[in-house]
C-alpha cells in the first residue's frame, strides 16, 4: 500500500509540473483531469471518501468541461470538421 | 384636504420621475447632456509607417543580444534570479514542511478539546452517524449556507458575463442547430444505461448524507455531471423537456428560502443549540438527525442546477 502511494505522489508532481509546461492547452486540460483523478484515489487512501467523490465529480469532470468549453469559445481548439 | 392633480403636473413630480427611472422607462440626462456618438479612430498612413518603424527601431536596438550589453546583462540576470528565487522558495516551503508534526501524532495541536466535543458528542447532540455531515450541517450550518448562496452568486455572475441576448427573431434554426451534439449512438446507448445510474447514485449520497460519507454537495454535484452527460448524449431540446431557466430559478430560490427559513431561527439567537421541533430519532435510521436531512436535500438540489447552468451557459449562452 504504501508503495502504491508513493507512485501515486510521484504521478501527481509530474502532472503539476507537466500541466505548466506543456504547449499545447488542450493537452495540459486532459493532464489536469488525470491530476484530479489521481488526486481522488489519494483522498480515497486518506480516509475521505467524500472529498473523493466530489473531486472526481468537480475536478475532473465539471472543471475539465467548462476548460473545454472555454477553450471551444476563445477558438484555442479546433472545432470538429474544421479541416473539410 | 388633497385635491385633485392634472395628469401633465402629475408627470413632472419627482416620484414619478423617479418611479419612471427605476422602471428604466426614463433616463434623467436624456436631453440634458451633450453626447456624440463614438468615432472610428482612422490612423493616417503616414502615422502608421511611423509606428512601425518606431517599432523596427527599438526591436533592433534594445533587443539586439549581441551589441546590447544592458540587455545581455539584463536577460543573464533575470534568469539566474528566476531560478535562485524558485530553488529558495522550494527550499523554504521544504523546511517548513519537515517541522510540521508527524501524522497522527496523539500530541499534535489539532488534538484539542474542540474535536474531543465534537467526535463524542456529535451523535448525540444532531442525531448524525457522519460527524462529518452533523458538522457542516448543524453546528455549522451557517457556513453552508454561505457555500450555497455563493454558488447562486457565481452562477449569476456567468449568467451576466456569458449570457446571450440576441433577440429571437434574428435566431435562425441552423444557428440554433450549432450548440445541439453530433447525434452519437454510441453516446447515446451508454448514456441510456449509465444516465439513470449516475442520478440513483447521486440521489443516495445526498439522502445518505447523515449515515455515509457524501452529503449535499458531492451528491449534487453527481447528478449535476449526470445531467451534463445527458445534455450532451441528446441535446439540449430533450433536456429542455424537463429542465428550463424557470426549473432552475424555483428550485434554487425554494431551496435556498427553506435552507434559510428552517435555520435562520437558530442563526439569530447566536447558533445556540435549539430544538428543531423535528425529533432526532434513532441514530442509523434513514429519516432521523432532525433538519439534516431537508437541508442537505436543499444543497444538493442548489449544486445540481449550479452545475448544469454552468454548462449550459458556457456552451451557448442561456438555458
Amino acid at each position: 500500500m504504501q508503495v502504491l502511494e508513493y507512485i501515486l505522489l510521484i504521478f501527481l508532481v509530474a502532472c503539476a509540473i507537466a500541466v505548466s509546461f506543456s504547449k499545447n492547452l488542450l493537452n495540459s486540460i486532459i493532464i489536469f483531469m488525470s491530476y484530479s483523478l489521481v488526486m481522488s484515489i489519494i483522498w480515497t487512501l486518506l480516509e475521505s471518501p467524500d472529498l473523493a467523490i466530489t473531486e472526481a465529480a468537480v475536478g475532473a469532470g465539471v472543471t475539465s468541461l467548462l476548460f473545454f468549453m472555454t477553450l471551444k469559445k476563445i477558438h484555442a481548439m479546433r472545432e470538429e470538421g474544421a479541416e473539410e | 384636504m388633497s385635491r385633485p392633480v392634472s395628469e401633465e403636473e402629475y408627470k413632472k413630480k419627482l416620484f414619478n420621475r423617479v418611479h419612471q427611472w427605476i422602471r428604466g422607462e426614463a433616463d434623467p440626462y436624456m436631453g440634458n447632456i451633450e453626447t456624440r456618438e463614438q468615432q472610428e479612430r482612422v490612423l493616417n498612413k503616414n502615422v502608421l509607417a511611423r509606428y512601425k518603424e518606431d517599432q523596427e527601431q527599438v526591436i533592433k536596438e534594445v533587443f539586439d543580444k549581441e551589441h546590447n550589453r544592458f540587455y545581455k546583462f539584463f536577460y543573464r540576470f533575470y534568469k539566474a534570479t528566476a531560478v535562485i528565487c524558485c530553488v529558495v522558495l522550494v527550499l523554504l516551503l521544504l523546511i517548513t514542511v519537515s517541522y510540521l508534526p508527524p501524522v497522527g501524532n496523539p500530541g499534535n495541536p489539532a488534538n484539542n478539546e474542540v474535536v474531543e466535543k465534537y467526535i463524542e458528542d456529535a451523535v448525540k447532540d444532531t442525531g448524525a452517524v457522519n460527524i462529518v455531515t452533523g458538522m457542516i450541517l448543524d453546528y455549522r450550518a451557517f457556513d453552508t449556507f454561505g457555500e450555497s448562496n455563493v454558488l447562486f452568486v457565481a452562477t449569476c455572475t456567468v449568467l451576466i458575463l456569458m449570457r446571450d441576448d440576441k433577440k429571437k427573431e434574428q435566431k435562425t434554426v441552423p444557428v440554433k442547430k450549432q450548440y445541439e451534439p453530433k447525434s452519437d449512438s454510441i453516446l447515446q446507448k451508454i448514456t441510456a444505461l449509465l444516465f439513470p445510474i449516475i442520478v440513483i447514485f447521486g440521489i443516495y449520497v445526498v439522502l445518505n448524507g447523515h449515515l455515509s460519507p457524501g452529503g449535499g454537495f458531492s451528491g449534487g454535484a453527481i447528478i449535476g455531471a449526470a445531467l451534463i452527460l445527458y445534455t450532451n448524449a441528446y441535446g439540449f431540446e430533450k433536456t429542455q423537456k424537463f429542465f428550463t431557466e424557470k426549473t432552475y430559478k424555483w428550485v434554487s430560490f425554494c431551496a435556498l428560502t427553506f435552507y434559510c427559513l428552517a435555520k435562520s431561527y437558530s442563526f439569530y439567537t447566536g447558533a445556540h443549540h435549539l430544538e428543531s421541533g423535528i425529533p432526532l430519532g434513532t441514530a442509523g435510521d434513514i429519516i432521523s438527525s432532525g433538519l439534516i436531512l431537508p437541508l442537505n436535500i436543499c444543497v444538493g438540489l442548489v449544486v445540481a442546477c449550479t452545475m448544469y447552468a454552468f454548462y449550459t451557459l458556457f456552451k451557448k449562452g442561456g438555458f
